[in-house]
């Protein structure tokens, strides 16, 4: 644990503590390993994915092939590059409308009180009731599988879940006393939210940012292991599962690396979101 | 209390209702007309105009939403478009299957979580919390499909201890049919034992820093008692809503869970009606599943009051 935040922190101390917190430096390393290893494979990936090598195929790990190749010959570091770029995709973008949507709806409700506000929170219970996965596979299932509509449906989960947290947040701020002073000074409650109470939940936001990436991606996976996320021929760390399942008893290394690339990442934007939390407010218990 | 209650209870009553009807209009909207579909394509406009007015289908949407919505209460779910049986049978069929399946592994999750909370709480801090956290942080990214795949990999394929999926009955004894579940359970299981027991510790170490705690510690009762009388026991609010959570979660992971093991369950049977464009089965199953998660809510809100004295005697 950290000693207690000063007052008022620059911005130099800020990255100092930030360097010295253990999780958030893994984190972070992960992190950027896995977007560099999806930002290089838009150039560059070891071998071509769309060559169907069969003379290749379910070679175990070499010096040529690190992660063996698939029953179509194809290089399975190759894909697992590939899959990381579907994978980050879906579910930057199931973040992005999440956040997009919940938090002006939270800090809305937080500002507004009354009606607006119990009928936000009883939308939330509503989202809640369903299990965001079934929800997920029901709407793959009227709409087509595709990445689109899966990113559609994990995004529409994140939603809520943004919203309560933006609506907590932002009622713990208007209480404040510089609250109290940017009223008196005539502001309106919209332009306070933006000036005042934004910033001061931006950490909580990004903190939730980062839980709700991970479990993105762990629902795309599931999605496509179930054959109703990304499509193939893309690769995608799900569906590489599901191929590999079946062919276990011969090459197993095909089931050990994706589910390797997505524990790592999992893990890996935890570890971030731990220590951010962490580092904005070190009194902050570990969150579960 | 007691209007706490019912005010939870209307919220569950209105989410159903609402839920019902995102199914419904859900469905409403995807393209194929429902009775072209059970005759084949070879079936003549007349045939197929036939089968349209006995299910139904002509009827105004919202007399047709009420129709199915009173035969949803009185567990008639309608006939399935392909199999032309009840819906109703075919989810009691797969039920016997899934329902113990999400019981055995929340049951699981629970044994394993508590305890290693109760653990790391005590050693807070020292090396024992700090590698029960570690293992932990490595179950929550876990990916529990992954997760099955490396048991059956471990336990069926290597040491052939348990088979490697599929599902005798219940029929054939007790214990192959506990042995075809024990795999899925753990896989389940111990992804949801990580974030439990993470809340679990959690909980116990806000407890921990009461008065009431020291005063225990101070009076010479043994920490082991102190855990298990006084701190579980206050902890447990927060521990209980999560494990309302996971249920959820359960529910749906049996889906995925149910489909690595080839296990005859209400997720095979969702997979099966959406290759087959059967989507009365489908909105049944989810209906089903959103009511199983309302029941539980309202079971942990009941269970509030049992733990805690304070919220009973509350008006």
């Amino acid at each position: 644990m950290n000693e207690t935040t000063p007052r008022s922190e620059g911005f130099g101390e800020l990255v100092g503590r930030a360097f010295g917190n253990r999780s958030f430096v893994i984190g972070l390393v992960i992190t950027l390993v896995v977007a560099a290893m999806a930002a290089v494979s838009f150039f560059w990936t070891p071998f071509d994915v769309t060559r169907l090598v069969v003379a290749d195929r379910m070679q175990p790990p070499s010096a040529e092939h690190w992660f063996g190749t698939d029953h179509f010959g194809r290089d399975v570091l190759s894909m697992i590059m590939i899959g990381a770029r579907n994978s980050i995709a879906v579910a930057l973008v199931a973040v992005v409308i999440g956040m997009g949507i919940g938090v002006p709806l939270g800090c809305w409700a937080a500002a507004r009180g009354g009606w607006v506000d119990e009928a936000l929170m009883r939308f939330n219970d509503l989202v809640f009731a369903f299990p965001a996965l079934l929800s997920a596979i029901m709407i793959t299932a009227v709409f087509g599988p595709s990445a689109i509509n899966a990113i559609i449906a994990i995004g529409i989960f994140n939603i809520p879940v943004f919203a309560r947290v933006a609506r907590a947040g932002a009622l713990s701020i208007w209480p404040r006393e510089y609250i109290l002073a940017a009223r008196a000074a005539g502001k309106n409650k919209t332009r306070i939210t933006v000036e005042h109470i934004l910033p001061n939940i931006a950490n909580l936001l990004l903190v939730q940012g980062t839980i709700q990436f991970a479990l993105g991606i762990l629902a795309e996976a599931a999605l496509s292991y179930v054959g109703l996320g990304t499509q193939p021929p893309m690769p995608s760390w799900g569906r590489m599962l599901f191929d590999a399942q079946t062919l276990m008893m011969v090459s197993p290394w095909l089931a050990l690396f994706p589910g390797c690339a997505i524990l790592i990442t999992v893990l890996g934007l935890n570890l971030l979101g731990d220590g951010i939390s962490d580092i904005f407010d070190p009194r902050s218990r570990r969150r579960p | 209390m007691t209007i706490y209650l019912l005010k939870r209870l209307l919220i569950g009553i209105a989410t159903l209702v609402v839920a019902s009807l995102v199914v419904f209009l859900m469905l409403e909207v995807v393209p194929g007309d429902p009775a072209r579909l059970m005759l084949g394509m070879n079936a003549s406009d007349a045939q197929v105009e036939l089968l349209r007015e006995q299910m139904g289908l002509n009827q105004p949407l919202a007399l047709r939403y009420l129709d199915w919505a009173s035969g949803l209460l009185q567990l008639d779910f309608g006939k399935s478009y392909t199999y032309s049986v009840p819906v109703i049978d075919l989810i009691r069929e797969r039920l016997v299957v899934s329902f113990p399946l999400a019981v055995i592994a929340l049951t699981l999750s629970t044994l394993i979580a508590i305890p290693v909370g109760l653990f790391a709480a005590a050693r807070r801090g020292k090396a024992g919390d700090t590698a029960a956290m570690a293992v932990a942080q490595v179950g929550v990214a876990m990916p529990n499909f992954w997760f099955a795949l490396l048991l059956v990999y471990v336990f069926a394929v290597w040491l052939r201890l348990v088979p490697a999926g599929g599902f005798p009955g219940w029929g054939n004894g007790i214990w192959p049919a506990l042995k075809a579940l024990i795999l899925p359970a753990l896989a389940l299981a111990l992804p949801q034992a990580a974030i439990l027991a993470r809340v679990t510790r959690a909980a116990l170490i806000e407890v921990l820093n009461e008065d009431y705690i020291r005063t225990a510690r101070a009076k010479g009762m043994p920490m082991r008692a102190v855990m298990w009388r006084h701190a579980l026991r206050n902890a447990m609010i927060p521990v209980l809503t999560i494990m309302g959570l996971q249920f959820a979660f359960l529910l749906a992971g049996t889906i995925i869970i149910e489909n690595v093991f080839y296990l005859p369950g209400l997720g095979r049977l969702v997979f099966q009606a959406i290759t087959q464009r059967d989507l009365i089965v489908v909105e049944s199953v989810v209906m089903l599943l959103v009511a199983a998660v309302v029941l539980v809510n309202l079971a942990v809100d009941l269970s509030y009051a049992l733990v805690d004295p304070r919220l009973r005697a509350r008006q």
